[in-house]
């Protein structure tokens, strides 16, 4: 009987010292430190931090570790910290098109300003386990080759190049004096703008998102994707003290942009032009932004006038599924105990078979 | 470098270098311990209406707040509660400090306000002139905070609804004639409707919208 | 029986606030209790933080008492009745360790009392305040997914739908098919989850003399019950509400009236029936009550589930 223990405190601080004893594994082997995750982990770093939603590669490297490698316990310590800083307001709006690039591709274009930048990428590797990577000595210093010419300064996005004809809808808040939402501070309400949208969207389980964007291409909700372009680099995070009243770059954060392109037949009112769907992820997160921007684009549903019949376009369903920290607790909290539930459940079963057995012989007589 | 993105509105934007502190009341000696305690006065106040509820400890605020008053503004009041004020209370030094302990706006139009602060009640705004929720949100409706001469001594009325046992009789002193009428209409709307913390010296009681007063 | 928090483990040294929550986000919840108070068993939704607890562990509870609580207060945390369970114990420990406050094990040496799944069997008292912790406080939710429509059906009053399902049980099983989380209506006006209380302990919350403050901190929710307020549980007519009953006592304690746990006691069909509320079954043998239970077995159970047993 797990229930009822009175030494329950002496349980549980038992069971950390487990944790603790398992999480350092066999101490013949070297501890793993903070700086080798960060180094060599950085895409589980990066997705901790965006689903964490909070840019600190060194508490993501120690909330990776603390969690023995559960990603998602990782984003939940992250997200429980975050919770308890305080805050001193928002920064500038991050502008992508001046990223120092690292990475820039489309596949709507051959070739386009700024050309094709293939980067970093996972993508023509042949899957074949690399063995190199077992042997004891190690890997050594691996160096890529730089090209001669460096990547251009400032090179504009591929939507804002569509712009100029007009082919793609333009992108302008309404109110750049309207506050953002924060669906940290405030609960959701629906209908859910697509501020809060992106928002939950950027802290949202890639897992969920993966599937939910693969469902819109599968035919749950087709919305003829392209990707525009997909960017990963650096850019510069500015505020504005109070006291200064102008702005001031405050650091550099890694980011990826995914700006998916769609189709859009028009309506009464607009005409047949491309639409857009975003995503946005800190680090290196590209399928996180990809599926993202699918499922921003499916949400939009409402805005542009199509009809919501799909899982993908349905915002309450998205939005209140989409955090694995929210998830993954109520679906776990199913161990607790609910013998009194289950109790009461029991109770009523037996009355129930003893009202049906009694049917039963009265319909026999 | 940490940056937690999705923040918050920037609301603090008057510092407080635009305030005068010189005379400023001190607001709550522990703000932790004392907000605490007061919130507790002012919870069993609104869940047992019509009772009278001392908050020992309450601080001088500055004219004309009553202690009670000064404590339940500082109490619930910051950044993300808008406050309307009466024009007898609507001075420099009150201005200076409710934005020094509390920070929270302060609004020209009672109806954009989730607190109203009434010190003045022969002259209030009628009660529909304050936020009363809307069907689907009626939490989105004012409170007000309503000093009184006295909580005793005027026109008695008999409530009844939650958080009363069986009836309990309440005669606060200084309320305009229509006061109570007024209050019917409100208690008739439930659930939409202002509620009030009367306030007198260092007592309060509180009078939610669910409770009906007759009279 | 009061215990006074162990210094040892405190973390309000650490740079942790008192109840761990900074000021702005208990004002905040402060002020949505108020709105929960003003208009009982309306769902006040509140801008719930990311609590140090896995959501579904009580964290809505937790933002509730973590809001309230004060030096002044004593508190007492139960799940599934008892004080003894993990879930109970560490939430007990997380308050012990960041408000410094002192913990019982006795209702009514409790000022606030966080709970899980019972209420009580002691009756709780005038300026006591009950925290419920709540998985999921939309009782509309089982019949109707969507926010947007419950939400437009507690604005205009529109409980037909749950009429209509508890109808649909009768018809099919001669009685209402549900046993615990059973709806009630509040001072009637809104239809209100008790959350996964068992409906043997909704007449508790009728007329209540304690004030009732419920958290959903997943769903971000608040709402309240007042002392003294009608809580009505929905039946018909020719149905009347009946909550759950026992053939069996309390095997420890011989208590006739108390929602019961059964325990397995062998793989053939062999059990017995204890109190779920382990405070009170407790106190009675502390006053000398027995069940039917043998001196030797009672004190074999109790040995192995922890619980005191005092010598007759």
């Amino acid at each position: 009987m797990y229930v009822a223990v009175k030494g329950g405190e002496q349980a549980i601080l038992n069971s950390h010292k487990l944790i603790a004893e398992e999480r350092r594994g066999d101490t013949a082997v070297p501890e793993l430190s903070l700086a080798q995750i960060k180094e060599q982990m950085q895409l589980a770093v990066d997705r901790v931090m965006t689903e964490g939603s909070l840019y600190d590669r060194d508490l993501a490297a120690l909330a990776i570790k603390q969690a023995q490698g559960d990603l998602m316990e990782a984003i939940f310590l992250l997200r429980a910290y975050r919770t308890t800083l305080a805050r001193f307001g928002e920064s500038l709006p991050i502008e992508t098109a001046g990223m120092a690039l690292r990475r820039r591709i489309s596949a709507a274009y051959k070739d386009l300003p700024g050309g094709q930048v293939l980067g970093p990428s996972y993508d023509y590797t042949h899957r074949l386990l690399d063995f190199a990577l077992a042997a004891e000595e190690g890997v050594g210093a691996p160096e890529a080759e730089s090209a001669e010419s460096g990547i251009e300064a400032a090179i504009p996005r591929v939507t804002d190049i569509l712009n100029h004809e007009g082919l793609i809808e333009e992108e302008i808040a309404l109110d750049d004096a309207a506050p953002v939402g924060d669906l940290t501070r405030e609960p959701l309400r629906f209908p859910a703008e697509r501020d809060l949208r992106l928002q939950n969207l950027a802290r949202g389980d890639e897992g969920f998102l993966l599937a939910l964007g693969y469902s819109t291409q599968r035919g749950y909700g087709r919305n003829h994707p392209f990707a525009g372009e997909i960017r990963l680099g650096e850019v510069a995070v500015e505020f504005v003290p109070e006291e200064l009243g102008f702005a001031i770059e405050i650091g550099e954060i890694t980011v990826t942009e995914c700006q998916m392109i769609n189709q859009f037949a028009g309506s009464a009112e607009r005409p047949p032009q491309f639409t857009r769907g975003y995503g946005l992820s800190f680090g290196h997160c590209e399928r996180k932004t990809m599926a993202m921007a699918l499922v921003d684009r499916a949400l939009r549903a409402r805005e542009l006038d199509e009809s919501i019949e799909y899982p993908a376009q349905d915002e309450e369903f998205v939005l209140y599924h989409s955090d694995n920290v929210e998830a993954s607790g109520f679906v776990q909290h199913l161990k607790l105990p609910h013998y009194v539930d289950f109790q009461s459940e029991l109770q009523l079963i037996r009355s129930l078979r003893k009202r049906h057995a009694q049917d039963r012989r009265e319909a026999a007589e | 470098m940490t940056i937690a993105y999705g923040l918050a509105v920037p609301r603090t934007s008057e510092s407080s270098g635009g305030i005068d502190t010189t005379d400023l009341r001190p607001g709550l000696g522990d703000p932790v311990h004392d907000s605490q305690r007061f919130f507790r006065k002012l919870l069993s106040a609104m869940a047992q209406p019509g009772r009278p509820v001392e908050l020992p400890g309450a601080p001088e605020g500055p004219v004309p707040l009553d202690p009670a008053t000064a404590a339940a503004a500082l109490t619930l009041l910051d950044l993300d509660a808008p406050l309307w004020i009466d024009w007898i209370a609507d001075t420099p030094q009150l201005r200076a400090y409710l934005k020094f302990h509390c920070g929270c706006p302060i609004v020209e139009r009672s109806q954009t306000a989730a607190f109203g602060l009434i010190t003045d009640p022969e002259h209030m705004p009628r009660l529909a002139l304050f936020a009363q929720g809307s069907d689907q949100y009626p939490d989105r409706a004012a409170s007000l905070l309503l000093q009184v001469p006295s909580l005793e001594g005027g026109p008695a009325v008999t409530l009844s609804g939650p958080g009363i046992r069986d009836s309990a009789v309440f005669a606060p002193d200084g309320l305009p004639d229509w006061f109570w009428n007024d209050w019917r209409l409100n208690a008739g709307q439930f659930p939409l409707g202002v509620d009030v913390f009367f306030t007198c010296g260092d007592r309060v009681v509180g009078l939610p919208r669910s409770i009906l007063a007759e009279g | 029986m009061t215990r006074a928090a162990p210094q040892s483990e405190s973390v309000v040294e650490a740079g942790y606030n008192f109840a761990y929550l900074d000021e702005q986000t208990k004002r905040m919840i402060r002020r949505c209790i108020l709105k929960a108070v003003a208009v009982p068993g309306y769902q006040v939704p509140f801008g719930g933080r990311e609590m140090p607890l896995p959501y579904g562990w009580g964290t809505g509870g937790m933002q509730v008492t973590a809001s309230i609580i004060g030096r002044a207060d004593t508190l007492k945390v139960i799940d599934q009745g008892a004080d003894d369970t993990t879930n109970a114990v560490n939430i007990r420990r997380f308050f012990a360790r960041t408000a410094e406050v002192p913990t019982t094990e006795a209702t009514a040496e409790a000022s606030i009392v966080q709970t899980r799944h019972r209420v009580p069997e002691d009756p709780l008292a005038e300026g006591q305040i009950i925290v419920y912790q709540v998985p999921q406080p939309e009782p509309l939710r089982a019949l109707e997914p969507r926010e947007v429509e419950c939400r437009k059906m507690h604005a205009y009053k529109e409980y037909g739908l749950m009429q209509v399902s508890l109808y649909e049980d009768i018809a099919r099983f001669g009685e209402i098919a549900t046993s615990y989380s059973y709806p009630v209506m509040v001072n009637d006006r809104y239809l209100m989850s008790p959350t996964p209380i068992p409906k043997f302990d909704n007449p508790k919350m009728d007329d209540c003399p304690a004030l009732q403050l419920f958290g959903a901190g997943r769903e971000k929710r608040i709402y309240a019950v007042p002392p003294y307020t009608r809580v009505k549980s929905l039946d018909f007519d020719d149905h009347p509400f009946a909550i759950q009953q026992w053939e069996e006592d309390c095997a420890l304690c011989g208590a006739e009236e108390t929602f019961l746990d059964e325990v397995i006691l062998d793989d053939k069909g062999g059990k017995m029936y204890v109190c779920s509320d382990s405070h009170f079954c407790e106190r009675r043998r502390a006053e000398g009550h027995r069940g039917r239970l043998s001196e030797g077995a009672a004190k074999a159970y109790a040995a192995a589930v922890g619980a005191d047993v005092e010598e007759a």
